[in-house]
């Protein structure tokens, strides 16, 4: 038992040991860049992308979409449910409990729901 | 013998010359740029960045670069350090305001020579550096093109000509020029690794399209430096 907490605590130490932040923060650092600052898709980046970035405040296209699957292409990227490489995947920057909040997040930007509004 | 005293003169001189360049750094540059480390751990700190951190330069930038830039700067970040600090809504999609942005001071030819080799002693992250193998080769435009645009995305973000690309990244028709090519792919590995909070995603590039982005940023240096 304390050889276990000992080395549930190791463990934890050696993690990166990266406070978690609010998911507004992390979006107006990460996301802002290309899906814009008022997360209608119009960031600084699209002029010369291919695909455009998703609209964010756009309720019929996001409630489209489920919770997981918000949370799977934050996480791996746009290839993961057959989308854009430009939407590139973000689980090396955010942890799994900034990216559920992230998700979340974007709910209150559409203010819509999986399955209706 | 005399060689040998020749040698530790110019060692000395060198060693004094890096000194100088340090007193500079420390008295005009350490407002904007991080020079001790550690990067950023939190977004707060992130965002109050606005210059790229120095302290691991000597492991980052090519020498003779820096001695160039130095005297002559150009915007190497269009959208400056913290890039959401310098933007603003516009008619189709965001857009870039200059009125935010600062021009970098520049430095006499003497000054830039011993900032670059002050500059040059910050190795912190050699351990990094180490884990990189450039193997020799080459690659054609349309095929780098294709690796950096079509296939892994690089475009979004990073300008490959002057007028061509994203504006959130730093540009990277000069990067081969700029950028040891072990930084170029121990970055694209792991941006995180080098700054954790950085808006640059890993993309888990693949050991042969990390050589072939290398080859490639360095290729489209040289034709910039053609003027091609």
């Amino acid at each position: 038992m304390g050889n276990k907490l000992i080395f549930l605590t190791l463990l934890a130490l050696s993690l990166p040991a990266l406070a978690k932040e609010a998911a507004r923060d992390n979006y107006r650092t990460y996301c802002v860049q290309c899906h814009g600052m008022a997360g209608n898709g119009k960031g600084v980046n699209i002029r010369d992308m291919s695909v455009q970035p998703r609209d964010h405040t756009d309720a019929k296209a996001m409630s489209a979409r489920s919770d997981d699957t918000l949370f799977k292409v934050i996480k791996e990227g746009g290839l993961s449910i057959d989308k854009s490489v430009l939407m590139p995947p973000w689980g090396d920057t955010l942890s799994d409990d900034e990216i559920r909040d992230m998700a979340q997040y974007l709910r209150t930007l559409c203010k819509c729901k999986f399955g209706g509004n | 013998m005399k060689k040998v005293l020749f040698a530790m003169a110019l060692a000395l001189a060198q060693t004094a010359w890096a000194d100088g360049g340090m007193d500079i750094l420390k008295s005009q540059c350490s407002s904007c740029h991080n020079l001790t480390g550690p990067a950023p751990q939190t977004l707060k700190e992130l965002w109050a960045r606005k210059g790229p951190d120095l302290f691991y330069a000597g492991n980052k930038y090519r020498k003779e670069w820096l001695v160039q830039w130095l005297q002559n700067p150009t915007r190497i970040r269009p959208a400056g350090e913290f890039y959401e600090d310098h933007i603003k809504p516009g008619e189709k999609h965001d857009e870039i305001d200059p009125a935010t942005l600062k021009p970098h001071v520049s430095l006499s030819k003497d000054d830039a020579q011993a900032v670059a080799d002050a500059l040059m002693t910050l190795k912190p992250k050699s351990d990094l550096i180490a884990k990189e193998k450039i193997e020799e080769g080459t690659i054609s435009k349309s095929m780098g093109e294709m690796v950096f645009d079509k296939f892994l995305g690089c475009m979004a973000c990073h300008r490959i000509e002057p007028d061509y690309g994203g504006l959130s990244g730093p540009e990277l028709y000069t990067a081969g020029d700029r950028l040891q090519p072990e930084y170029i792919a121990s970055y694209i590995r792991s941006p995180q690794a080098w700054d954790p909070k950085i808006w640059m995603p890993n993309k888990h590039v693949s050991d042969m399209n990390i050589q072939k982005l290398v080859h490639y940023l360095e290729a489209l240096s040289q034709e910039n430096k053609n003027g091609k």
